[in-house]
């Protein structure tokens, strides 16, 4: 079936069926293959996009559930939170193979919109979705914290 | 008095886990058939007291109430539960409105209706502590789910809509292929609930 979608502030037109993954038509028919396939069941956070502003693991989000909400990828994440974000990551060198990290960025950039200065248990809870066998967890939290300003230790 | 465990425990409820097709409610006029391990309305009728009868329906009401279908939804701590009553995977807390904590909402993964092995259903969320039943007895989740103070302001006869028109109660009945049912189906649940009702909405 034909339908629209509105990616990254641009207009598409995919002819796909209705189950598709949303993730499928990002990577395989957009070319859009910033974000990851990593379980394929919601179990690791690699596919999260952002659905009408809000994050969303796309390998269980068929393209029938989109309708006319913007989709934002990693590749088209922007605004203060998000360059905040991005200068963190890369001060912080916080990727170490790198895979998950589309995927913990847009939950971070996601977090930081909602709780603008995260404590650590806002952290764990928000980001627990989003897992890194490199277990970067370490850096990740103390990039979020940077981003947010708020670098100080918490008990 | 019998305490409902987790994983044995259930749902009926203002919030629950239950979404997906939903089916017509049929009410009075022709008593529906027992089926898949939910009683019929018409297996109480010889009860004459209605109090005792009343009180013997919410005891078959309970057996949706008690599946995991609908009880994972309604833990008394801040966790969902998932398939038979496991700890949820990933973690996932309730939050300020039983929606999740910031960035990790249910809706990030729970849809509007199922997709493939993922549950979903309009309005995924967890039932507020109030309709908290993991724990209690069937006869506190009975006074619980009539209380208005406990179950949202709800009326009787607000339940009564509540178990038929709520897409998410309605999920209780049409899971994924790979998650058990609840008993019964919408249809004989919602008799029930309106049987327990006009038999005077008494608790076991």
């Amino acid at each position: 079936m034909s339908r629209k979608l509105r990616i990254n502030g641009t207009s598409y037109d995919v002819d796909v069926a209705d189950d598709t993954p949303l993730l499928w038509v990002l990577r395989d028919h957009l070319k859009l293959t910033g974000t990851k396939y990593g379980c394929g069941v919601a179990q690791c956070g690699s596919c999260t996009v952002h659905v009408g502003g809000k994050p969303r693991r796309s390998c269980v989000a068929p393209i029938s559930s989109i309708g006319d909400q913007e989709v934002v990828t990693i590749e088209g994440l922007e605004g203060p939170a998000a360059d905040a974000v991005r200068k963190a990551w890369v001060g912080l060198e916080v990727p170490q193979c790198g895979y998950c990290q589309a995927g913990q960025i847009m939950s971070a950039v996601a977090l930081l919109r909602e709780v603008p200065t995260p404590t650590d248990d806002d952290i764990d809870k928000g980001m627990s979705g989003n897992l890194c066998r490199c277990a970067t967890y370490i850096r990740i939290r103390k990039a979020i914290k940077e981003a947010a300003g708020t670098t100080e230790e918490q008990p | 008095m019998r305490v409902v465990s987790f994983v044995a425990f259930g749902v009926l409820t203002t919030a629950a886990a239950c979404g997906g097709k939903s089916q017509p409610a049929q009410t009075a006029e022709k008593t529906l058939p027992a089926e898949n391990g939910l009683r019929s309305l018409e297996a109480f009728r010889d009860i004459a007291d209605p109090a005792a009868r009343s009180a013997s329906i919410f005891e078959e009401i309970g057996k949706v109430l008690i599946h995991p279908r609908c009880s994972n939804c309604h833990p008394s701590d801040d966790r969902p539960r998932q398939r038979d009553g496991l700890a949820h995977h990933p973690l996932v807390v309730r939050g300020n409105d039983g929606s999740g904590a910031p960035a990790m909402h249910c809706s990030n993964c729970h849809g509007t209706s199922n997709f493939e092995m993922m549950p979903g259903a309009a309005n995924w969320h967890l039932a507020p502590l109030s309709m908290a039943w993991v724990g209690k007895s069937l006869p506190e989740i009975c006074e619980q789910v009539k209380d208005p103070a406990r179950n949202g302001g709800k009326t009787l006869k607000q339940i009564i809509e509540h178990v038929t028109d709520d897409a998410f109660v309605a999920y209780g009945w049409s899971p994924p292929e790979h998650l058990e049912p609840a008993p019964g189906n919408q249809a004989l649940f919602i008799q029930l609930v309106q049987g327990w009702v006009d038999a005077g909405a008494h608790c076991p």
